[in-house]
């Protein structure tokens, strides 16, 4: 995994974990790597990939079974897409109002452009 | 766990002194960077807490004992990969066979699992190897000795590009527990990933001795574009807009050390 220079790797790392969930690879209650083995499979410190674990289950998207790793919380990959549409919406939808204000880019031509790929 | 306190070292026949007055504390369970330009006393460090060189005055400790005295309980613990090394006219079975008694955690599933990982069998004959190969059996070695301490000088050097990768997946997957490992380098990038820690030598003291998590939670390092520079703490041009560290603010995401820049961000004095 090569990894960029705008988040940390923790972070990453939890992202890398919900893609997986999106696109079905982990299903509800299905049980996820070990911190260790996914430490192992990146290449990262293990530390890192534990701060990676703990934030994915303090926003619950996992949970852990004492003694036997973690697991995908039902209804994970609901969350996930909330979140990540409210991450685009906050974050990636100014930058790109921003950009179309500079280059004097109307709505009409995105509604035109995006109707294209429709 | 290694104390090294008020050390002052040269090399017999040097005028200058490679560290006067030094103390570096180092804690166990952590992968700690040692990162320095050329001549800063990298290596010599390295060497000190082996024993293998002993300080004119004041005293490098392990768990309570001067490493100078090469105790067998002490040398047990600590096992030390140079950058530069031969091996004996044997194969590693039979070096294993001999060298194994000295260490009594060593572990035949962590010997194997490394040989595996970097696509080596255990009948090799150790002088016959490449510079690369002869560093991947020896630190296949150091890590099945499971000492609490291990320290490397410049692993990933002579390492081709999918052993680099070997590499980092043998140290995350051994490195358990409580070890410590100790890593020279100025391969930055072969590493970055693995550090909780981050040493940077000038020469005869610490410019920076710090953790990545304080890093990352003190500064942001980001790209941005010339007109956007005035909190930054040193910036480097770059093909992404300038390569810039500054404050972090209140509220906002960590973000990735950039390990390089805050190398020579320290080394110009900016931080």
């Amino acid at each position: 995994m090569t990894f960029t220079n705008e988040k940390p790797i923790y972070i990453q790392m939890a992202d890398r974990l919900c893609d997986e969930i999106l696109s079905g690879v982990y299903k509800d209650d299905d049980r996820i790597p070990s911190v260790r083995e996914y430490a192992v499979l990146l290449e990262v410190n293990t530390n890192t990939a534990v701060k990676a674990y703990e934030q994915l289950a303090r926003e619950e998207v996992i949970y852990n079974k004492r003694g036997l790793g973690y697991f995908v919380t039902p209804g994970a990959k609901k969350q996930i897409l909330k979140a990540r549409k409210q991450e685009f919406m906050k974050e990636r939808l100014p930058e790109l109002f921003r950009q179309m204000r500079l280059l004097d880019i109307t709505i009409e031509d995105i509604t035109s452009e995006w109707a294209k790929t429709a | 766990m290694i104390e090294v306190n008020n050390i002052s070292f040269k090399y017999a026949g040097q005028k200058n002194l490679v560290f006067d007055d030094f103390s570096l504390e180092l804690k166990q369970d952590n992968i700690y960077g040692l990162l320095g330009k050329n001549g800063t006393g990298k290596s010599t460090l390295l060497y000190l807490i082996a024993g293998l060189l002993r300080p004119k005055k004041g005293t490098v400790s392990f768990d309570g004992i001067e490493t100078k005295l090469r105790k067998p309980e002490t040398l047990q613990d600590i096992f030390i990969v140079p950058e530069e090394f031969d091996l004996p006219a044997m194969t590693l079975d039979e070096y294993v066979k001999i060298n194994r008694p000295f260490y009594p955690l060593f572990s035949t599933t962590v010997l194997e699992g490394c040989l595996k990982d970097f696509e080596l069998t255990s009948d090799v004959k150790l002088n016959a190897l490449s510079m690369g190969q002869k560093k991947k059996v020896f630190m296949a070695f150091a890590l099945a000795t499971n000492t609490k301490v291990l320290l490397m000088d410049e692993p990933t050097n002579g390492l081709d590009i999918p052993s680099k990768s070997q590499f980092r997946k043998v140290v995350t997957q051994y490195m358990t527990g409580d070890r410590t490992l100790i890593i020279s380098t100025h391969q930055v990038h072969d590493v970055e990933q693995l550090l909780d820690h981050i040493l940077i030598l000038s020469p005869q003291k610490l410019l920076l001795n710090a953790s990545v998590a304080e890093i990352t939670e003190k500064y942001t390092f980001e790209y941005r574009t010339p007109d956007n520079m005035e909190d930054a703490l040193y910036a480097e041009p770059s093909l992404q807009g300038n390569a810039v560290i500054a404050p972090r603010k209140e509220g906002y995401a960590e973000t990735q050390v950039n390990l390089e820049l805050l190398f020579n961000a320290v080394n110009e004095g900016k931080i």
